[in-house]
């Protein structure tokens, strides 16, 4: 565990370092997705399975395809596909494709030789995460609604066109 | 637990280390965009330190604490991108020093 854990972090630090140096953005947005991938690798290592799941549909799924898809609209433009061909050199992908490359290898590791919950981590099982999260928890999982519903229409009140005229 | 609470100090470790990295980028990058995803970096290291400690003393609360810096995350992705969209419009770059006009 100790070993996956460690590979990980370090995939972790390094991808992050990458992201927060590239100009392009949408190269940072390859090394955010992997730094995301190494965290819930972490996550799942730390007996947290529920966590590491949500990192990779939530963030990894959701939110940079929002990043990635704004990116998109601001560069609307004739030569898009030009850019878009100049984007996907070897030289652009072979950094985040290495490191996945990594974690794929650690998580292949971990199914197959053993899994986390065995020397001394604690695994706190998604049951109990989902009872306590409808149980104690309840009114913050109503807060997080209107949290979400108050974004919503922000984001909508935001991103209307006309609203940029005058 | 010895090996746990290696994990522990050193899980704490990466979430400082990664915070920080976050704030840096923060601080350094002039990008809107590349702005917030230092913002996301340093929340999703907030919630690594939530889910260490939940591991640590095995209690579900710091799973539903990183569940809850989620949604915020991405309710403020949501907004935060909106904005950026807006500020593409009407400075026709992503600079946020080209915002610079509030003055008192």
């Amino acid at each position: 565990m100790n070993a996956t854990f460690y590979v990980a972090s370090i995939v972790a630090v390094l991808t992050t370092m990458l992201v927060i140096t590239r100009t392009h953005v949408v190269h940072a947005l390859l090394y955010l997705v992997v730094s995301l991938l190494a965290l819930a690798l972490v996550f799942y290592t730390l007996g947290a399975p529920f966590a590491a799941a949500l990192e990779v549909i939530v963030y990894a799924g959701a939110i940079v395809v929002l990043f990635v898809f704004v990116v998109m609209m601001l560069n609307l433009g004739s030569q898009s596909a030009h850019r878009e061909r100049r984007w996907m050199t070897p030289a652009t992908w072979l950094g985040p494709g290495l490191f996945s490359a990594v974690l794929l290898g650690e998580l292949i590791y971990s199914l197959y030789v053993g899994l986390p919950g065995r020397e001394g981590v604690n695994v706190v099982p998604s049951r109990l995460v989902g009872m306590t999260l409808f149980g104690p928890y309840v009114l913050a999982v109503e807060l997080a609604s209107m949290l979400l519903l108050a974004g919503l229409v922000g984001a909508y009140h935001l991103g209307r066109r006309e609203h940029l005229q005058h | 637990m010895p090996v746990a609470n290696v994990a522990l100090n050193q899980a704490l470790l990466l979430a400082a280390v990664l915070f920080t990295l976050g704030l840096l980028g923060l601080l350094v990058r002039r990008n809107v965009i590349m702005m917030l995803v230092s913002l996301e970096i340093m929340l999703n290291a907030a919630g690594l330190a939530f889910v260490v400690a939940g591991s640590r003393w095995q209690q579900a609360d710091g799973q539903i604490m990183f569940i809850l810096i989620l949604s915020l995350a991405a309710a403020e992705v949501a907004v935060g991108l909106a904005l950026a969209l807006q500020f593409y419009h009407r400075f026709h770059t992503l600079d946020a020093d080209a915002a610079s006009e509030l003055r008192g």
